[in-house]
């Protein structure tokens, strides 16, 4: 069985936060960790190679120093990574993003396709459903839990108001929510050996049947206007009042900006 | 000579951070105040490879080095010294001396299920009589037939219920060395329920309370004769040479307490406010904090030499660690020691309570001065390098 995840280097939350003067992120300058929900699908992978002794290949795309992501899910147990990397998929939005893997992921033999639900920098839940959707596979989103069936898997779905329980087909493609698991720590032989180990590098070249025309910023439809860090907030205002006569100045007050 | 860390050991202290935050911080009050072993921390530290970190991949380690082992040791006592010292006296003091000194068949035996942290280990070689200076042992082993007898007692024994595997130092006779009647010493390896194997109190100690410090006692005991570890008569040197890497181990700790009490200090400071100023306003904080985190920085950087003295005797089997390793433990057994009560102080009153960190790290440091050979010995071990 072969299972390919894909994983995104995003931003660190407890990092700043950078932008370039086009508004897309300054990836190059900030504190970067492997994407939550596509460190949820990569444990369930390694726990299908636990089980059923898959072969787990990570694969991102990004700019070089997306290598470290790939090298930290070595270290957890990945057997092989794959960096896509090249300046012409630069700036790329989800359509370009999705275009790009699946580009890459026709070169590789595969069962299953775990990719995170979405990246806490984008939030888009986009990039996972269009891969599918490129590769003409069945997608299954939100995957809770994950288990083999023969040649068919049977995924936990979330939902608001509970779950689906749905079964396909392999090969196929889920998403993995980050309540999936508690995802595994990196050993330090692990650190080792996947600091020693190749990683193959594709560019532009190594894509198949994609058309640049959907690639890199100039194939992303996706227009950022502007994006900022979060402005803040003025000290605003302070008032003591008695409990009732604040209640009818915040009332008063919401009533104004016509949000009531 | 290059300062910054590789890749690998960024990596791996990354990992050895994220896992003392989030499995070991969680625990290191309430295992202190109620003196419980931690051993689900134990099973977890296990299962991520941290009990056999420079053991050779082929004995079932995880085919790092000391500098890596060192950082795990440093990383668990930011935050707990009772678990960095679980893994130092497990890997200094048991795994080390039977990588070195075993046979293909004891290390085949031991080594993978101690490096896997399926077993536990542990070593003993104080007694009541016998701390510092080791010809006070009175541990004796006789062999008769194909058995050893131990009799005998070992005190302070670290891991000592809770592990599988002891080495133990022992009285195997007399020589004469110039002229002088001399005890015999030899090393054994001892497996957890040998008939005559029992132990004795549980220590109630000042510090590092979760850590299983108890007697151990041998009465008749009967081992194979093929548990007797190196050569009959090197039990001291091998003993000597297995501290010499345990003070490495020790050393890591201090350091990782000096640190742990320093960062919660720097963020206590901030916070703390006295005379409408937050206490890191003032200059004495400021200086007070200078003052530790240089001498902390000088403390790491003889710890991280003497790791890695210790890997180039790996590597070439020649090279001695043993100032190198005696200056680490004596500088960050003091630096600890200093630094950890001048956090107390600048916590004021709070630092004086239990709820705060800082008060179980004051305690914790004090015992790095003194096992694995007290701050005394490693000066006459250090100037005895000197006056040769």
């Amino acid at each position: 069985m072969k299972v390919i995840v894909c994983v995104k280097q995003v931003p660190d939350t407890k990092g700043g936060v950078q932008f370039n003067p086009d508004g897309t992120l300054n990836r190059a300058a900030m504190l970067t960790i492997m994407n939550p929900d596509d460190k949820a699908g990569l444990e369930a992978a390694l726990r299908l190679k636990d089980e059923y002794g898959a072969e787990v290949t990570v694969l991102t795309m990004g700019l070089p120093k997306a290598e470290d992501v790939l090298r930290e899910a070595m270290a957890m147990g990945a057997d092989k990574g794959i960096l896509v990397t090249d300046r012409v998929l630069g700036g790329a939005d989800t359509w370009a993003t999705s275009t790009t893997i699946a580009g890459a992921i026709r070169n590789l033999e595969y069962d299953l396709i775990i990719t995170g639900r979405q990246a806490i920098d984008g939030d888009t839940a986009q990039v996972g459903p269009q891969i599918a959707e490129h590769l003409g596979l069945p997608v299954i989103s939100y995957a809770q839990e994950i288990k083999i069936d023969g040649d068919s898997v049977v995924v936990k779905r979330l939902y608001d108001d509970g779950y689906h329980m749905l079964k396909a087909k392999m090969p196929c493609l889920i998403t993995a929510l980050s309540e999936l698991n508690a995802p595994r720590y990196m050993t330090p032989g692990g650190i080792f050996d996947a600091l020693q180990a190749d990683i193959t590098v594709w560019g532009r070249a190594n894509l198949v049947d994609v058309d640049d025309s959907n690639l890199g910023l100039k194939g992303s439809p996706t227009k950022i206007a502007k994006a900022s860090d979060k402005v803040r907030k003025g000290s605003g205002e302070k008032v003591n009042l008695d409990a009732e006569e604040s209640v009818s100045y915040i009332v008063g007050k919401l009533k104004d900006k016509h949000v009531i | 000579m290059d300062f910054t860390l590789d890749k690998k050991y960024e990596m791996a202290q990354n990992l050895f951070r994220e896992f003392a935050q989030n499995e070991v911080k969680p625990l290191a009050q309430e295992i202190d105040e109620n003196h419980r072993f931690p051993r689900e921390t134990v099973d977890k530290m296990a299962k991520y490879g941290f009990l056999g970190i420079p053991v050779a991949k082929e004995d079932g380690g995880q085919g790092c080095d000391p500098l890596t082992y060192v950082m795990c040791v440093e990383e668990l006592s930011k935050v707990c010294g009772t678990t960095g010292v679980i893994v130092s006296a497990h890997t200094s003091l048991c795994v080390d001396p039977i990588q070195t000194y075993g046979t293909p068949e004891q290390k085949a035996k031991y080594l993978p299920d101690l490096a896997s942290g399926r077993k536990l280990g542990a070593f003993g070689l104080t007694e009541p009589g016998a701390g510092t200076d080791a010809q006070g042992q009175q541990t004796k082993a006789v062999l008769d037939g194909d058995e050893w007898v131990l009799n005998g007692s070992k005190c302070f024994i670290t891991n000592g219920k809770e592990a599988d595997v002891y080495i133990v130092i022992a009285v195997t006779g007399t020589v004469e060395k110039r002229g002088k009647k001399m005890k015999e010493i030899s090393a054994f390896i001892v497996e957890k329920g040998t008939p005559g194997f029992t132990f004795g109190t549980k220590e109630n100690k000042m510090g590092i309370c979760a850590s299983s410090t108890y007697e151990l006692i041998f009465t008749d005991c009967r081992i194979p004769k093929d548990a007797l570890l190196g050569q009959k008569g090197k039990g001291f040197n091998i003993a000597m040479h297995t501290l010499d890497g345990g003070r490495i181990g020790i050393a890591a700790q201090a350091l990782g307490l000096a640190e742990g009490a320093l960062e919660t200090t720097i963020e206590y400071v901030k916070e703390r406010k006295q005379f409408g100023r937050s206490i890191a306003q003032f200059q004495n904080t400021q200086f007070q904090l200078a003052d530790m985190a240089t001498k902390v920085e000088a403390a790491k950087l003889l710890v991280y030499k003497a790791a890695m003295t210790k890997a180039q005797y790996q590597i070439d089997h020649k090279t001695s660690y043993s100032v190198e390793a005696a200056m680490a433990k004596l500088c960050a057994a003091e630096v600890a020691m200093e630094v950890t009560t001048k956090c107390v102080q600048l916590h004021g009153g709070y630092g004086y309570i239990k709820e705060y960190d800082v008060e179980r790290m004051m305690r914790d440091a004090k015992i790095t001065e003194i096992y694995e050979g007290t701050s005394e010995v490693q000066r006459m071990v250090i100037s005895a390098s000197l006056l040769k």
